[in-house]
């Protein structure tokens, strides 16, 4: 088999992997403000994420070095081209996630409503821009023919792009109130219920419109296959979510990130990156791709990493399985 | 175009500034969890108050670093590709794998038993939770290999051929790659010497507490472990660094002429090592010098009689073999950050010894200077232990880095070379203003934050259940 396609099959898988995962943390962060009535309902908010975003977050330095080793002219076309972006995207992880463990560290309120408000904007720029960054990579860019990215910053803010950038937003912020659902009870969780179905509803409406213009423009016959899946899935989580089974709802909105991903992806295959300008500049599995000796030797580390990896992170969400409660953060010590 | 707006400087300044940036935080990170985790043990094995006290005072000071070392790792993951595409491109076949690698098989296990270090307290069986601290060390430490032995390859390129059809480095040898002289020299000299800024971190705290008469139960035996690990983690990084400049030598002869500013070939007496110099900036001429015979010659073959290469026959070999060009560093960078370096590096292993000595039982010495007008200054000297190791690591890095100009990755690709073409000097302003601004800011708030938790010293446990004898666990949250 040839391994490209096994490693073009890698590289969406850990992007899958990052965005069903960081794709909570995001909608958890940026419901703070809708969800969180006083200090403890905040912090129950937070510590349904605390012991897991920073391995969910790792999930993207991980695609990222895995683009680098098997990709290296899609991982350096794409992250010279989308500089700016970027940099937005890197600038908002880095505010997220000092927040996470400063917020805590005085008992001011001004100093965690500080945190509280960077913790928003940390989580709400990204889930945004990663959306603007695959609606480009998908719709295609200027390349040159050595494959670099002629346009400019706001050449990547375009309709599609945008569309897409709200689309991961809304989606991301209603993943992220359903697992606020599953991780929390009482009060806070009802909440937590109501804003999904809300926000749910208006997903279904955005993502719509972006699932349709992606498979009339882009699509393929697969791509379109599983953009009716995400949709169908999509629309299960918010059923599921009005009747009280948050577990359900939880998991059908993941299948929702995964799919929809998936779908990008498969719409993308065999290019990498196309070139919108010529389509001879294109990136393309083939020419973007390392040697066969050096995916050979990735693929095997891949084979021994990857089913450890999927085994103690499974087990690291069996150990924080249990809800989060209000009387468990006030009984609790501080981190650190 | 405006000489500001030169997107290679800028990418350079960018690339400086957030690589030591990033590693004021990795050597806390991999010598605290190793720090910690030895508390842990202790505490698990004695079940002594005192060593639950230490494990959680000083996880406390390692987890408010360690979200930095995070948030600012992603920056470099990601920094090859935005700033340094051409480079990334023409080397990504062979650099890519050992990143890859630390992601797959370090980075991920780091992060995750890390969270579950932190969270578990309450949740998993003691010696389960002591495993994950051991899990989280582990992690950390093969992470570094990795990075170390990608670093390696732009030293000393090894294990690949060149594409010349695609115009790029292949890679050949994993085997050879990941076993680089140079990395196999450089590990042991980076986790000592990280091993050796925890050890400082723990005797600077120790000492201020001490200095001030407080939390005598647990910072005297902090004090103690901790000038024990800056004896020995400082002896082994100084060992580790001649043997990683014998493999600098072999490989990057220039490094060594630039780390003396040694302009002519010279061998035995003549290759001197120079302590202090007053000359001219470039280094080309001196007024005045401290040297100490023969022992460049020694450092660089360890013989007597060696014969050290110097700038001006490298730089005329260098013409020859990679045509016209200027292949020296900037010689006052590596000729001050090498003597830094070992100065900071030496005195750090000095400091330790005094305090052993002072702090033994039995000095009468040590008990007639801490009663006596001196015991301020002592104490004083023992604070400075952990910036004099940060600086000595950071001097080391700028060393070996700037030594390793104008190349990016030696005899293959230039610096210049490297930089995105397709970046410009304003994008590059804009996001090493904006890395500066928020890096300058995070530093302020982590400096205080830090300083709060360590001079609050070690919390008093709860009382153990009256009626089973078990100390509550306590439940970690944000």
């Amino acid at each position: 088999m040839d391994l490209t396609i096994v490693w073009f099959g890698i590289i969406t898988f850990l992007f899958i992997g990052y965005f069903v995962l960081d794709g909570f943390d995001f909608g958890v962060g940026m419901s703070l403000p809708f969800l969180g009535k006083d200090d403890t309902d905040r912090r129950v908010i937070i510590n349904t994420i605390g012991p897991i975003w920073d391995l969910n977050e790792t999930w993207l330095i991980v695609a990222g070095a895995s683009m680098f080793a098997a990709f290296p002219e899609w991982y350096a076309t794409l992250f010279s081209g989308f500089y700016l972006a970027l940099l937005l995207i890197l600038l908002s992880l880095i505010l997220r996630g000092v927040s996470f463990e400063y917020r805590h560290q005085r008992p001011e309120a001004s100093w965690k409503r500080r945190f509280d408000a960077m913790i928003v904007v940390g989580s709400a720029v990204p889930a945004f821009l990663w959306g603007v960054a695959f609606g480009n990579i998908v719709r295609g860019v200027p390349l040159d023919a050595g494959f670099n990215y002629t346009g400019s910053f706001f050449d990547l803010l375009n309709p599609y792009a945008l569309l897409a950038g709200v689309t991961t937003l809304l989606l991301f912020f209603t993943h992220g109130t359903l697992f606020v659902s599953l991780k929390t009870d009482g009060e806070l969780q009802q909440r937590a219920r109501r804003l999904a179905t809300r926000s749910g509803i208006l997903t279904i409406v955005v993502a719509a419109a972006f699932l349709l213009w992606t498979t009339l423009a882009y699509g393929s016959f697969w791509s379109a296959v599983l953009s009716l899946v995400a949709a169908i899935t999509l629309i299960s989580a918010v059923l599921a979510n009005a009747r009280g089974r948050e577990g359900w709802a939880f998991g059908a909105m993941a299948a929702t990130v995964a799919f929809a991903v998936l779908s990008l992806f498969l719409s993308l295959f065999p290019d990498v990156m196309p070139a919108s300008n010529d389509p001879a500049n294109s990136l393309t599995i083939a020419n973007a791709s390392s040697s066969a000796y050096t995916l050979q030797v990735m693929t095997w580390v891949a084979l021994v990493a990857l089913p450890l990896i999927l085994a103690y992170q499974g087990w690291t969400y069996w150990v924080f399985r249990k809800r989060v409660t209000r009387a468990h953060i006030e009984g609790a010590q501080a981190a650190h | 175009m405006n000489e500001w707006l030169d997107p290679l400087l800028l990418s350079r300044w960018q690339f400086g500034l957030t690589t030591v940036y990033h590693f004021l935080f990795v050597p806390i990170t991999i010598g605290m969890a190793l720090t910690v985790a030895l508390f842990q043990t202790a505490w698990v094995r004695t079940d002594k108050e005192k060593y639950l006290q230490l494990t959680k005072f000083f996880g406390k000071l390692f987890l408010i670093n360690f979200a930095m070392g995070v948030v600012t790792g992603i920056v470099q993951e990601f920094q090859f590709g935005m700033n340094w595409s051409d480079y990334s491109r023409f080397v990504g076949d062979v650099f890519g794998a050992p990143l890859a690698m630390e992601g797959l098989l370090a980075f991920f296990f780091e992060a995750t038993f890390i969270g579950l270090w932190i969270f578990g307290w309450d949740k998993l069986p003691r010696g389960l939770h002591l495993a994950t601290i051991w899990a989280t060390a582990v992690g950390s430490v093969l992470s570094a290999y990795f990075i170390i032995a990608a670093n390696a390859f732009m030293q000393n390129p090894v294990g690949y051929d060149i594409n010349e059809a695609k115009g790029r480095a292949e890679l050949t040898d994993i085997w050879a790659l990941l076993t680089n002289k140079v990395a196999l020299a450089a590990f042991p000299h980076t986790i000592f010497a990280c091993f050796m800024v925890a050890a400082g971190l723990i005797v600077t705290v120790a000492a201020w507490h001490l200095s001030r008469n407080q939390h005598l139960d647990t910072m005297r035996p902090a004090l103690k472990f901790g000038l024990w690990m800056m004896m020995i983690a400082g002896a082994l990084t100084v060992l580790s660094g001649d043997s990683l400049g014998l493999a600098m030598v072999q490989t990057q002869p220039m490094k060594m002429a630039a780390a003396e500013a040694m302009y002519t070939t010279s061998t035995g007496a003549d290759a001197s090592f120079s302590i202090f110099t007053l000359g001219t900036p470039d280094g080309s001429s001196e007024l005045f010098s401290i040297r100490i015979p023969y022992l460049l010659s020694f450092l660089s073959t360890h013989t007597f009689d060696g014969t050290v290469e110097g700038i001006n026959d490298l730089q005329a070999q260098y013409v020859q073999l990679y045509g016209p060009g200027d292949y020296t560093p900037t010689i006052w960078v590596t000729y001050w950050a090498f003597r830094w370096m070992i100065a900071l590096g030496v005195l750090h292993v000095f400091t330790a010894f005094v305090g052993l000595v002072l702090t033994r039982k039995k000095s009468a010495l040590g008990a007639r200077l801490f009663s006596g007008r001196w015991s301020r200054w002592i104490w004083k000297a023992a604070i400075w232990s952990f910036p004099l190791s940060l600086g000595a690591m950071i001097m080391g890095w700028v060393f070996t880095e700037m030594g390793r100009q104008p190349w990016l990755v030696f005899g293959l690709l230039k610096t210049a070379d490297g930089v995105s073409p397709n970046v410009s000097g304003l994008e590059v302003l804009i996001s090493l203003i904006a890395f500066t601004l928020i890096y300058g800011t995070l530093a302020v708030v982590e400096f205080k934050l830090i300083k709060k938790a360590a001079q609050k010293g070690p919390d008093d446990l709860p009382e153990p259940h009256p009626e089973t004898g078990v100390r509550r666990q306590e439940t970690t949250v944000y």
